[in-house]
């Protein structure tokens, strides 16, 4: 006769050692989890809810400069060190991990316009108003040694812009014309101009290395080809940029921040009309910077707030500011992709987290795997009308409907009038 | 002659007092003037060439050189009178743009700036790949992971310790990697000789062989397993039929192993010829033979076997070259008769299958004797008699048509009878008449409906009709409409005659008289309303409590303890609108959380539902499902610095497997390129 018994088999459920993790069967039959879609739904409400809450993005300020703070650069090796430029021609050098200035350099008489560091992260080239060009060695010198540049330019004109090449030894600079120089000579090796007296911005393509773009007082935004003798073609548009910036990812894409409170992105290649119209600034924008992916981008506005826009969608994902920020003058983004870069004109130095709720530092798995499922959740479920209230809940405060009087444009200008 | 001299001196004395007075005057002033030294150049004046342009102001014209040029005689009259011709053309070119022109045109921008487009453009695939890329990870340009070499960690290491140099010695003697090479030779000749792409390819290629190769046995062994003999005959036929291609295609290219083939053939043949085996006179064949009075296909089978034989038997000529050509003569004097004949065909049943079709009516019957059973059991037996046969044939020919035109005539006959009656009864204009004969309307109507109509439809409809008496009239009245194509009179005259707007309203009453729309309303929100109100539960379960079975229902004091009413709806919004229906299923509550409009990248709600139905959770799904599911976009390295995109990766994307073969040389070049350019 045949007894048939329950059997186990202990390999289904015995550990080989004791730091594995126990074995947990499981029955992934739907019936046995009813309600997945409103469960889900549920959690990506939540995970919404938890992110807006937990959205803190402010890391640090760094203070130190006796002036607004007029321009920024990273080191192109490090990510901990960042140069600034005030405008009172201080550079100083920081370290962002210990949040401290490193060096202070008295660079140039009046402002300093422009920074920018060698791609290979030995010394970098700042511009100032003293109509210098002044090259300057990263690592610090020794005790009671004075700051002394590496090489010393001395130009005809105010240069406003400096970019350094992304492998070579050469770097343009932008004043009255847009010049490119090597490092070895103290005159330009080919200068441009095309019509106009002052340009303010000039940026090398990071990715096609020898194209270059700048933004000059004409309105217009000039494509260069460093081999070439002339300039390849301009866009002229309504009210001046101020900045321009390169897609690191894609070679022909570009984002200039404008006078008009927009930021235009523009394929080179058909410069007629811009690829994306990205509004919501309340003022002129000032600076702007791409992400090292190349999928969003940092703007930095005259109405003291910075924004961070994907770089394919017309409104902005992110708004930051803090009540003592002012005209926010020059923003960047991180190299590795995690932190914001603000420098303003009260002197400051902010940093800022890339994704507002973000948990920094090392996750373990498990945390891990909890942050990925809420971003799908969140993304799956981003049309549902109670998830899309959160997600875009104002973060500022506005007036209530009806507490603020509406008064006409006419009646606007008029305070009294005295008998 | 020597007074011009006289004078000239003169005049050349009074210049020399001039400039010495000049000189004085100068000199009174100061400072000495510097006096001009000019050089003058011999060639301007004097030429080895006899042209000479007089003075440095003056230039070459084109007459000057073709003054030498008449004058030489060596120079061919051609070129001289195209030089007088060019000399005459007045036409002249026009200016070159100016320096500021050309910058102001801008062509040198539209060179440069299209040059430049479109060596961005080269990065266009490269960045749409990326952006449908289900998964980025930055940095793009990542180490390999894992330990690294020993070579690569240490360098410039050496061997010290003398037990170190022999372990050395050794390596070196077995041509193992030491330093610097970190592939043996041999390792190396393996990469060279074959690279991975290629390999896996290769693999690919040798997995798909072996697919259909196992696939063709599968269905061999099927096809062996096929019981039908049918099946097998026709494959066999096939099998020959190929054969025979691949055979005078053999003769063309290996004529010995055509040879072979032949050998063969003409050995199968002498078997034949010794054997009895297909020559009727089997006890199976005999039976056969009895019973061919009688049974159709018993006498195909012995027909079968003789034709067989005499295939078989039959000798192989190889025409040689000369016999070949005079074959040909022949077929160029006077064509065989065959090609004239209709193609014997397998069905003989069908006489129409045997071509003729569309010609006399007598055309046909003479198939249609060949085919006849008592006459073909006469054509199997070997070719004897043919000529007695022939004549036979011709007779039953003549008796068949006979038969028709009988028959014909009797059709006539009653058509006519036909047309007098309905003439009688009533006139009819249709001119369809002609072609009412007795065979049914499917057929008749089909050359109207398509004119284009081909033989093969005519067949499929014979087939159906069977009945090979009205052939012949078929297709006497099919030719004649093809003669004659009879298109259809287009309307000349509106469907619907202009009329009065009180008829028209009756005609639409009438139309639609069965359609009461206002009830059909009325019943619909009936309809709505009882659906919409609350129902009675019934929870009575019978024999609980109390005795149950057949016949017995629960008790009425339990019924009515287990039937529970709901509370009565809230009144319905279009309770006082009588024309109105106001839809409540819609909830306000749900409504709340649920979507309005169709999302962007989803074509159908269909879409969007199915999208949503899916949970991606671990409570539903396993763990790698999961992982697979929520891996993010974009994934970064913390503590990594993310460097822009560089050209070698995209060149190396670009070449794809060639690059990979070809290794890092072009690459190096590149990175040389560069450092030349930075020392610079």
């Amino acid at each position: 006769m045949k007894v048939k018994v329950l059997c186990r088999n202990p390999d289904d459920y015995v550990r080989e050692t004791t730091r594995d993790i126990q074995r947990v069967p499981r029955n992934y039959d739907r019936t046995l989890h009813p309600f997945e879609v409103p469960r889900e739904y549920t959690r990506a409400l939540n995970a919404t809810k938890m992110e807006r809450l937990f959205a803190k993005p402010f890391v640090a300020s760094l203070g130190g400069h006796r002036d607004g703070v007029s321009c920024l650069a990273k080191h192109a090796k490090s990510l901990s060190t960042v140069l600034s430029g005030a405008c009172d021609g201080e550079v100083k050098v920081w370290n962002l991990s210990r949040r401290e200035c490193l060096r202070t350099i008295p660079a140039h008489e009046g402002f300093v316009r422009a920074i920018c560091s060698r791609f290979c992260g030995t010394s970098f080239f700042t511009v100032g108003d003293d109509k210098t060009v002044k090259q300057w060695r990263m690592e610090a010198p020794g005790y009671r040694v004075r700051e002394e540049p590496l090489n010393t330019i001395l130009g005809k004109a105010v240069y406003t812009g400096i970019d350094h090449h992304q492998s070579e030894g050469t770097f343009a600079t932008c004043g009255q014309t847009v010049d490119i120089w090597d490092e070895q000579r103290t005159s330009p090796i080919r200068s441009f101009s095309w019509g106009v007296d002052s340009f303010s911005c000039v940026r090398y393509n990071p990715v096609e290395t020898e194209l270059l773009a700048s933004c000059a007082s004409d309105r217009s935004i000039v494509l260069y080809d460093m081999r070439e003798s002339t300039p390849l073609k301009k866009v002229i548009m309504k009210l001046r940029s101020n900045t321009l910036c390169w897609n690191p990812m894609e070679a022909y894409n570009f984002t200039c921040s404008n006078e008009d409170y927009n930021l235009y992105t523009y394929d080179m290649r058909y410069l007629e009309t811009p690829v994306t119209v990205h509004m919501d600034h309340v003022s002129a924008v000032l600076d702007v910077d791409y992400s090292p992916t190349g999928k969003e981008f940092v703007s930095a506005s005259f109405d003291r707030t910075i924004r961070i826009f994907p770089k394919d969608k017309g409104h902005s994902r992110e708004v930051y500011h803090t009540k003592r920020m002012q005209h926010v003058i020059c923003v960047r983004w991180s190299a590795d992709n995690k932190y914001v870069l603000s420098g303003s004109d009260e002197m400051n130095i902010r940093v800022w987290k890339a994704n507002a709720s973000e948990k920094l530092g090392v996750l373990t798995s498990r945390e891990k795997a909890a942050v990925q499922y809420n971003q799908k959740l969140k993304a799956k479920f981003k049309n549902h009308p109670k998830v899309r209230r959160i997600a875009h809940h104002p973060t500022r405060s506005t007036p209530k409907p009806g507490s603020v009087p509406i008064v006409t444009e006419k009646e606007k200008h008029v305070v009294t009038v005295v008998e | 002659m020597c007074f011009i001299y006289i004078y000239k001196k003169e005049g050349s004395d009074d210049e020399r007092k001039h400039a010495k007075l000049l000189e004085a005057i100068s000199s009174l002033g100061g400072r000495r003037r510097k006096k001009h030294v000019e050089r003058s150049e011999a060639s301007v004046q004097v030429s080895e060439f006899s042209v000479t342009a007089g003075g440095a102001e003056e230039k070459i014209n084109l007459c000057d050189l073709l003054g030498t040029m008449e004058k030489t005689p060596g120079a061919p009259s051609k070129t001289k009178k195209q030089l007088r011709n060019l000399q005459n053309c007045k036409e002249t070119l026009e200016l070159p743009l100016s320096k500021q022109q050309t910058e102001k045109v801008g062509i040198q921008r539209t060179v440069a700036y299209e040059k430049s487009t479109k060596e961005v453009s080269r990065w266009e695939s490269v960045i749409i790949q990326n952006q449908k890329a289900e998964q980025l990870v930055f940095p793009l340009k990542q180490e390999p992971a894992g330990p690294k070499r020993m070579e690569q960690v240490v360098a410039g290491w050496k061997a010290q310790t003398p037990l170190e140099q022999e372990i050395f010695s050794i390596l070196h003697s077995n041509k193992q990697p030491v330093l610097d090479p970190v592939l043996t030779p041999m390792e190396k000749a393996a990469i060279k000789a074959m690279s991975l792409e290629e390999a896996k390819i290769r693999r690919a290629e040798l997995q798909k062989a072996r697919a259909l190769q196992s696939y063709y046995e599968a269905k061999a062994k099927r096809g062996k397993r096929i019981k039908s003999k049918k099946y097998h005959r026709v494959q066999k036929k096939a099998k020959q039929k190929e054969f025979l291609k691949q055979f005078d295609e053999m003769m063309k290219t290996n004529p010995t192993a055509a040879l072979e083939e032949l050998k063969k053939m003409e050995l199968s043949r002498m078997e034949e010829r010794m054997s009895l085996k297909h020559q009727n006179s089997g006890k199976w064949a005999k039976s056969r033979a009895i019973m061919a009075k009688y049974d159709e296909s018993a006498r195909s089978a012995m027909q079968e076997q003789l034709q067989l034989n005499k295939e078989l038997t039959q000798k192989l000529v190889v025409p040689s070259d000369d016999e070949e050509e005079r074959r040909a003569e022949e077929e160029a004097n006077a064509l065989p008769d065959f090609v004239n004949e209709a193609e014997p065909v397998p069905d003989s049943a069908n006489p129409w299958m045997r071509g003729k079709l569309t010609s006399e009516a007598s055309g046909p019957d003479v198939s249609d004797v060949a085919a006849e059973p008592g006459v073909s059991d006469v054509a199997a037996e070997p070719s004897s008699g043919q000529e007695g046969e022939q004549h036979r044939e011709e007779e039953e020919e003549e008796e068949q048509e006979e038969e028709e035109e009988k028959l014909l005539r009797e059709f006539e006959r009653k058509r006519k009878l036909r047309r007098n009656e309905e003439d009688d009864l009533a006139p009819q204009p249709r001119e369809e008449r002609g072609s009412e004969w007795s065979l049914p309307a499917s057929v008749v109507l089909i050359p109207h409906h398509c004119r284009t109509l081909n033989t093969s439809l005519i067949h499929v409809q014979f087939d159906s009709y069977n009945r090979a008496r009205h052939l012949n009239q078929f297709v006497q009245l099919y030719v004649a409409i093809k003669r004659e194509p009879q298109r259809p009179e287009p309307l000349k005259k509106p469907i619907f005659p202009p009329q009065s707007f009180a008829e028209q309203a009756a005609i639409i009453k009438e139309a639609f008289a069965g359609d009461d729309v206002i009830s059909d309303f009325l019943k619909d929100k009936r309809k709505q309303e009882e659906a919409g109100r609350p129902k009675v539960v019934d929870l009575t379960l019978p024999g609980w409590g109390e005795w149950g079975g057949v016949g017995l229902k629960p008790s009425r004091q339990k019924r009515r303890k287990f039937r529970l009413k709901a509370a009565a709806a809230p009144p319905r919004k279009d309770q006082k609108l009588p024309a109105v229906i106001i839809s409540e299923k819609r909830n306000a509550s749900i409504a709340a959380h649920q979507v309005s409009q169709l999302p962007f990248p989803f074509q159908n709600s269909a879409q969007f539902e199915s999208c949503m139905r899916s949970p991606v959770g671990q409570t539903w799904n396993t763990q790698n499902t999961v992982k697979k599911l929520t891996a993010p976009r974009v994934v970064t390295k913390l503590g990594a610095i993310i460097q822009p995109m560089a050209k070698e990766d995209f060149l190396k994307q670009k070449k794809g497997p060639e690059a990979a073969k070809q290794g890092a040389i072009p690459l190096r070049g590149t990175r040389k390129k560069g450092k030349k350019k930075d020392s610079r």
